[in-house]
């Protein structure tokens, strides 16, 4: 909790989304002015992602339904660029108690806080498939970054798979955009969605939203099959992806020929950054994977230390926002500082609203942790390092390895390029599957450092 | 293959031209390495660990799977690096001695 000791000398937000602007924002009204470092060269986050300049479409067209509110947080950050220390397309790749360590096109250097705040956002929650090593497989929100931020498609002819609000949403844009989508395959079954009605309807003008969206799908004829178990992406190492094999909620084996595939079950958080830190995990039960452990305004576990967004809780881009408020609030009142209990409790009641809300999009697309236990032997689980389930399970089999970290040692899953972003969860499914335990007591993958590759070319530059 | 990549909008812009495994290849500015080279091409990379062709995967900095490299030797993600004129890309590893895959 708040100390003396906590200063308001340096303080350094963590990423350039919905969170860390808000937070941002809100710090610099109460007369501080954060560092905020993004790994990013634009402001914007995933989700509100600004286009290169010298493109031209409109909020409307980039943005859709979200245009409005795009808009709104990029003009935030527009009039705040100028009054804070804005340090874009730099990458925090370690951290010790009071210092960050950064590079930046090539070079490193440190920057001293003494407050925190992470907003480092999300990333595709990613379940493998039979054949997803294939060229021509991009994660869901590849799909879109592709789309929203160069105007291309994957592919010639796109299939959608996966599950949740995102898989809609990426496929009704791609359609608008003009580019063939071949079909959309949720794995989530209708039931899921009917039961989970009260709880989406805390947020009935997004749930509508949701609506008009499948609506659109299937007014332009795209054909959406629920309930479906995914069994392979066809193809051939050469060339890429051919095709999707799945079985539908009748029982039936459907192919769908297609050259690409955007795959994504909702997000997972990035907390490499608070794991280094030392923060506090807990398992949350609802989407069944590791969050950060943080207080209803974002204090983390580890005094000066703030955690805001889908970074340490996944609710969207709009809880983001109203996130980052809290957390700058929260640093103020632990500075002693005073804050406006009107905006902060009109904060607090958005979240709540908005937790009823993510908890019903927990129920209506869960995560398909039977997948990784029907998983056949010869599918990869790792694709940086073509690691299968077979070989990791005799990790389990042969060396015991229960716990995900240990497993990881003997297999190396988790080990390669992207350090277990895209394999560590459904490698933790498959161990607990095979050891006969819960997801949960397999644990977790550890952040190590560096958080993402360096170059051996990085240079020392004095600060 | 043609390209893997489909342009749907956004195509008005100036060209960019640059080098890919000692070929000229024209990009659009603004365009990111990967929509460069495979709204052209198939591929971005042959992986380390088996026969198969890679061509990204997350286009946000988060999966490492589309790495390519300057002349000079310098890494750059396909995803997150600009075209530039007169840029020269090599798509093998320029260290790499070892046989990749087997």
């Amino acid at each position: 909790m708040a100390t003396a000791r906590l200063s308001a000398q340096r303080v350094v937000i963590v990423g350039a989304g919905p969170a860390g602007i808000r937070c941002a924002e809100t710090l610099l009204a109460a007369g501080l002015k954060p560092i905020l470092i993004d790994e990013n060269r634009r402001d914007g986050g995933q989700i509100y992602r600004r286009q290169p300049e010298g493109f031209t479409r409109d909020y409307a067209t980039l943005y859709g339904t979200e245009a409005a509110k795009a808009k709104n947080l990029h003009q935030s950050f527009d009039r705040l660029r100028g009054q804070i220390d804005y340090r874009p397309d730099t990458l925090v790749w370690n951290l010790t108690p009071g210092q960050l360590c950064c590079v930046s096109q090539g070079k490193h250097s440190t920057v001293d806080y003494d407050a925190l705040i992470l907003c480092t956002g999300a990333t595709d929650r990613l379940m493998p498939i039979e054949g997803w090593q294939l060229a021509g497989t991009y994660s869901l929100g590849g799909a879109q970054i592709a789309l929203k931020s160069q105007a291309v498609s994957i592919g010639h002819r796109v299939v959608f798979m996966g599950s949740g609000p995102l898989l809609y949403l990426v496929a009704s844009q791609y359609v608008k955009a003009g580019a063939n989508v071949a079909a959309v395959l949720d794995t989530s079954p209708l039931s899921k969605r009917i039961a989970a009605v009260p709880k989406l309807m805390a947020r009935p003008g997004l749930l509508f939203t949701g609506m008009k969206l499948l609506a659109q799908l299937y007014r332009a004829k795209i054909p959406v099959h629920l309930g479906i178990s995914p069994l392979q992406v066809q193809g051939d190492a050469a060339s890429g992806v051919s095709g999707v094999r799945v079985r539908t909620a009748r029982g039936e084996t459907l192919t769908v020929d297609c050259d690409a595939v955007a795959l994504g079950y909702h997000l997972r958080p990035e907390t490499q950054l608070a794991d280094l830190a030392g923060c506090r995990m807990r398992f949350d039960e609802a989407s069944s994977q590791w969050w950060l452990a943080v207080d209803e305004e974002g204090r983390t576990s580890v005094n000066g230390v703030y955690a805001a967004g889908d970074g340490s809780k996944i609710r969207g881009a709009d809880a983001a926002e109203h996130a980052g408020r809290l957390a700058a609030m929260a640093l103020l009142e632990d500075l002693q500082q005073p804050v406006n209990a009107g905006l902060r409790d009109e904060q607090r009641h958005a979240l709540a609203v908005m937790d009823e809300f993510r908890l019903g999009l927990a129920q209506a697309f869960p995560w398909p942790a039977d997948q990784a236990k029907a998983l056949p032997d010869s599918a990869i689980v790792c694709r940086c390092e073509m690691i299968s389930a077979g070989e990791l399970r005799r990790t389990v089999s042969e060396k015991g390895a229960c716990e995900v970290n240990r497993a990881k040692a003997f297999s190396r899953v988790g080990m390669g390029r992207c350090q277990g972003r895209y394999c560590s969860q459904a490698g933790a499914e498959v161990i607990a599957a095979a050891a006969g335990v819960s997801v949960q007591q397999v644990g977790r993958q550890r952040g190590q450092a560096p958080v993402k590759p360096l170059s051996m070319l990085t240079e020392e530059v004095s600060p | 293959m043609k390209g893997r990549f489909v342009r749907l909008a956004e195509q008005g812009r100036p060209t960019v031209k640059l080098t890919v495994d000692g070929s000229p290849i024209e990009a659009l500015q603004g365009d990111t390495l990967m929509v460069a080279l495979l709204t052209q091409g198939s591929a971005l990379r042959q992986s380390e660990f088996d026969s198969g062709r890679r061509a990204g995967f997350c286009l946000m900095g988060a999966c490492q799977d589309c790495w390519v490299w300057t002349r000079s030797g310098e890494r750059l993600r396909a995803c997150s690096n600009e075209v530039r004129e007169g840029l020269d890309i090599v798509t093998t590893q320029p260290e790499a001695i070892w046989p990749l895959h087997g």
